[in-house]
């Protein structure tokens, strides 16, 4: 009798085994097939098992891994836990283990089961960001869930989200009634960005009514987001006029103010950026958590660190060739490969990797303007920049100085100011200057013995375009250029752009030569 | 100025190519390589300028490839000695250095080059004096020479493979072809399209879109590259984005928020050593089609892997691609010799065809008669590592197509270097060696 129900036992597991696999979504996602984990995430995400937002996260995060017999362990700093009950698991054969493979179709099952699992979240912003997650998953089986949701949402914004989601799932859905799908397409009309139109624009298979809806609704978004596409160029010509008059403010004061051809210039940009890199790794390596102010250490000390280097290159090499341009400007790109090579010595010949603060990463919809923090941060700093470089010049003894000794050395001279001081302290301004612009651009450009090549044309293109030894001509010079580039590059690509305002610049040039803001007077023409 | 530097070079040039030919009158016979007491191998690899990241790691790995031949007792019972010159990343400069190796140096072959048009600046001197280069990058084809052998990848070992990935596996029907502005990113592109148009993918389902070399600011490309994707169709990005400029553009499709489960971008210059720099964090899931991986397991890849670590002795090393190229290559080489029992380039050049070694994929890999290699194709996904995680890769292994069938003035050409035909660009239409090359 025993015998025959152990058979009878054995019997319903061998039968038992591969059905069972397939409705154990654990199962499932230890398997080393694609779509199996897919399954596995969608089962586990709809079994209301309560370890499913773990395991779901833990594969997200490449910490879930797969054993023989479809083990599955999650690993918590340096601990295994069992997945299927979230208890340590005792002795783990790690190498046997592998983590659960990812593919972007399992990634995406991923987000959207996180989505439908995190509605009902106790954070808001986890709320919001679910229903953003559930949203872009259009899925007809998340409209009971969404359903729920609204009834216990407490916020406006998440709540219209979520609205939404529910049109774009019912758009999905195979029964929902022509009326419902026509609300939804004006839900989504009303949403009106991106995400809408590229909703809008892939329904196909619906009833003429809607798809004529939807036709009309697509144009509408078209129209809104052509004028946000403006002002989003405008912002983006800011953006790369803000890198440019970053990078130009120091030969502003060198070229424009000293009339110095400095055509180490871009290595005193690039020797900020170096800085930076090297004040992160020292934080990286003692204090991790002050990782966020990193660029707030970087500043003064690229700063220091290049303003030091100019000082001393205007003592040792300069000032004994003032008034001979020709040698200067040899000299000069002498020294920019000196300087590179010596990094290349130091640092290597590789690219090094300056990390973005988080606080920088990322971006913010305003409307339908897409405003990337990096960028904002920049032109902000070149708005800073460019005011205390102002301020310095008009308020400070040292400004009062180099004023005098640009605009008449001799007089100067005879009123007791030491020149030669000067000349250093303005020196060793300029390259200060691009010291601190170097760590503008370690966020955005490589760091690469190269850096300063790719920016010292452009800087002396915006310093000529605006006129030689003005300031504010720099500033508009930068924007003007900027802005140009920007709405030049959609129409004429990225390479034919630069060419075409190469040749206005040259056109310009020709007719004003002293380019848009000439210094008038006496002393130009000494 | 300027007259009197041309002048000058005209005259050097002119003084060296002569010097040149003399030399390589006095030296070309058989029996001179097995004359001197070892037998010479040419590397040409920029070790300095702008490819200078890139290459600098191919010229180790030669050197490292030699040593272990020595230690193995060398070849023909002669230790192997590599020349290594620096061509600077200077395109003309790489024909003067090739020239020197084959005709002062008189190697037996040359292992180089890596952009395109270095390649195509020391074409004419390896025909000329007729010796052998192994070229082991991914190029975009249209080429084959006697003279030189492709162990890098051809468009339809690496970019078609990719593209039919994406439309079968990510259902992908919008089209974004990216790249640097110079040949192989334009002619891939333009393969690339005329493949996408053979399967009926519309124009309008197409942009494609080139930038300068080192391009630094992609805030409006990948604004685009967005819209584009709105169109209601799934959209991919391929990019043929090269050298530096990559790290600024994933940047930037990080920060707008464009996501490899939206959009992802298939690479064909990313590999190991290009990530070795970078935060791979907002990467994650974008993917590089290549022959090799570094994460891909066989004993013979962990094998190399470790030599290769202790070579360097740097632990962090990291493999590509290319690299694996240098290896077939040169394992294919030796291969040869010992076939033609010769290092004369003349009978090693016939000896090469159908010469088969094992890859460090666990497969095989054979010289074909268009003197290209037969590769697997793999598809990575970035790791946050920087490393790739294989996701597909073709069943066996794929003949090169060095002529593109989807390019006009290509598709009826092949190539075949062996004995009645022995022709680089042979028309089956017209039945003529030499037809409507270009």
């Amino acid at each position: 009798m025993s015998v025959l129900l152990r058979l009878l036992v054995l019997f319903c597991l061998a039968f038992a085994g591969p059905a069972q696999a397939q409705d154990d979504p654990f199962a499932l996602l230890a398997g080393d097939n694609f779509d199996d984990i897919r399954h596995g995430i969608e089962q586990l995400a709809t079994s209301g098992n309560s370890q499913a937002a773990a395991v779901i996260t833990a594969l997200q995060e490449g910490a879930l891994y797969a054993g023989p017999d479809a083990a599955l362990l999650i690993k918590q700093d340096e601990t295994w836990l069992d997945a299927r009950t979230g208890k340590p698991a005792a002795d783990v054969a790690e190498d046997a283990l592998t983590a659960v493979p990812m593919n972007n179709g399992v990634r995406r099952a991923a987000e959207a089961a996180m989505g439908s699992l995190e509605l009902f979240s106790p954070d808001p912003a986890t709320r919001r960001h679910a229903a953003e997650a559930v949203l872009k998953s259009r899925d007809a089986a998340s409209l009971p869930g969404l359903a729920r949701a609204l009834q216990t949402e407490p916020d406006a914004g998440t709540r219209l989200v979520m609205q939404q989601a529910v049109a774009a799932a019912t758009l999905a859905s195979p029964d929902a009634s022509e009326p419902d799908r026509l609300a939804a397409v004006n839900t989504l009309r009303t949403r009106g960005d991106l995400d809408a139109r590229a909703m809008l624009a892939s329904l196909t298979d619906q009833p003429p009514s809607v798809r004529e809806a939807a036709a009309t609704a697509v144009i509408a978004i078209d129209r809104m987001l052509q004028l946000w596409g403006l002002l989003q160029g405008v912002f983006y010509g800011l953006s790369l006029g803000s890198v440019l008059l970053l990078a130009a403010a120091g030969l502003a004061i060198t070229f424009g103010v000293m009339g110095i051809i400095n055509m180490a210039h871009g290595e005193m940009v690039m020797l900020g950026a170096y800085t930076t890199f090297a004040v992160q790794e020292l934080i990286r390596a003692h204090a991790p958590g002050l990782f966020g102010a990193s660029l707030f250490i970087a500043v003064p000390l690229a700063f220091l660190v290049s303003g030091a280097v100019g000082v001393a290159v205007e003592r040792g090499m300069l000032r004994f060739l003032y008034g001979r341009p020709l040698e200067t400007l040899l000299a000069t790109w002498g020294l920019s490969l000196v300087l590179q090579q010596t990094i290349r010595s130091l640092f290597g010949a590789s690219n090094r990797d300056v990390g973005t603060p988080q606080w920088m990463s990322g971006a913010t919809q305003w409307g339908g303007l897409t405003i990337t923090y990096n960028r904002l941060v920049i032109i902000i700093f070149a708005a800073l920049v460019m005011a205390a470089l102002m301020a310095a010049l008009r308020y400070t003894a040292l400004g009062l100085r180099m004023r005098a000794v640009t605009q008449n050395r001799r007089m100067a001279a005879s009123m007791g100011i030491r020149t030669p001081w000067v000349d250093a302290m303005t020196f060793g301004l300029g390259s200060g200057v691009a010291g601190m612009a170097g760590v503008a651009l370690s966020q955005i450009d490589n760091v690469s013995p190269n850096l300063g090549q790719g920016y010292i044309i452009d800087s002396f293109m915006v310093v000529v375009f605006g006129g030689v030894g003005n300031l504010w001509g720099t500033v508009v010079s930068a924007l003007t250029l900027g802005i140009v580039n920007k709405f030049l590059e959609p129409l004429a690509g990225a390479v034919l752009g630069k060419i075409v305002v190469l040749v206005l610049l040259i056109l310009f040039i020709q007719r004003k030569p002293r380019g848009m803001f000439p210094i008038k007077g006496r002393a130009v023409e000494s | 100025m300027t007259i009197a530097k041309n002048w000058l070079t005209r005259r050097a040039m002119g003084a060296l190519g002569l010097a040149a030919m003399a030399a390589a009158a006095i030296g070309s016979t058989p029996a001179q390589a097995q004359g001197t007491g070892t037998i010479k191998v040419g590397i040409l690899h920029s070790l300095s300028g702008t490819m200078a990241i890139s290459e600098t790691t191919l010229k180790d790995v030669m050197l490292m490839l030699i040593e272990e031949q020595n230690k193995k007792g060398g070849l023909l019972g002669k230790k192997l000695e590599a020349v290594v010159v620096d061509p600077a990343s200077n395109w003309p400069l790489f024909a003067e250095k090739a020239r020197e190796l084959i005709s002062v140096q008189k190697v037996a072959a040359v292992f180089g080059c890596w952009t395109s048009v270095s390649r195509k600046s020391v074409l004419p001197v390896f025909e000329e004096l007729n010796n052998i280069l192994f070229y082991p990058v991914q190029y975009e084809g249209e080429e084959s020479s006697k003279n030189v052998f492709y162990t890098g990848a051809a468009p339809n070992q690496q970019a078609i493979p990719a593209v039919d990935y994406l439309a079968e596996n990510e259902k992908v029907q919008r089209w974004v072809l990216a790249g640097t502005d110079y040949v192989y990113p334009r002619t891939t592109n333009k393969i690339l399209e005329a493949y996408l148009k053979s399967k009926g993918v519309k124009d309008e389902d197409i942009m494609i879109n080139y930038t300068p070399f080192g391009h630094s600011d992609w805030q409006n490309i990948v604004a685009s590259i967005k819209k584009f994707g709105t169109a209601g169709k799934k959209t991919a990005v391929v990019s043929t984005i090269n050298g530096d400029a990559n790290v600024p553009f994933y940047k930037e499709l990080g920060n707008q928020g464009v996501k490899a489960t939206d959009i992802p971008v298939v690479a064909f210059s990313v590999g190991e050593e290009e990530l070795a720099g970078i935060d791979t964090k907002p990467l994650l899931g974008h993917l590089a089609a290549w022959n090799y991986f570094q994460s891909v397991k066989s004993a013979d890849n962990t094998a190399f892997i470790a030599k290769w670590k202790a070579y360097t002795k740097n632990p962090k090393r990291v493999t590509n691609d290319p690299m694996e190229a240098h290896v077939i290559g040169f394992a294919m080489w030796i291969k040869a010799v010992e076939k033609a029992g010769t290092t004369d380039p003349k009978a090693v050049i016939d000896a090469m065809i159908g010469i088969s070694v094992p890859n460090l994929t666990g497969g095989t890999s054979a010289m074909m008669p268009n003197h290209h290699i037969t590769k697997p194709v793999l598809i990575g996904e970035v790791k946050a590592d920087g490393q790739f995680n294989v996701v597909w890769q073709t069943k066996g292994t794929v003949v090169a197509n060095e002529w593109s069938p989807y390019l006009e003035g290509s598709k009826d050409l092949i190539a075949d270097w062996r004995a009645p035909l022995s022709c680089g660009n042979f028309n089956v239409v017209t039945g003529k060696c030499g037809g409507a090359s270009k």
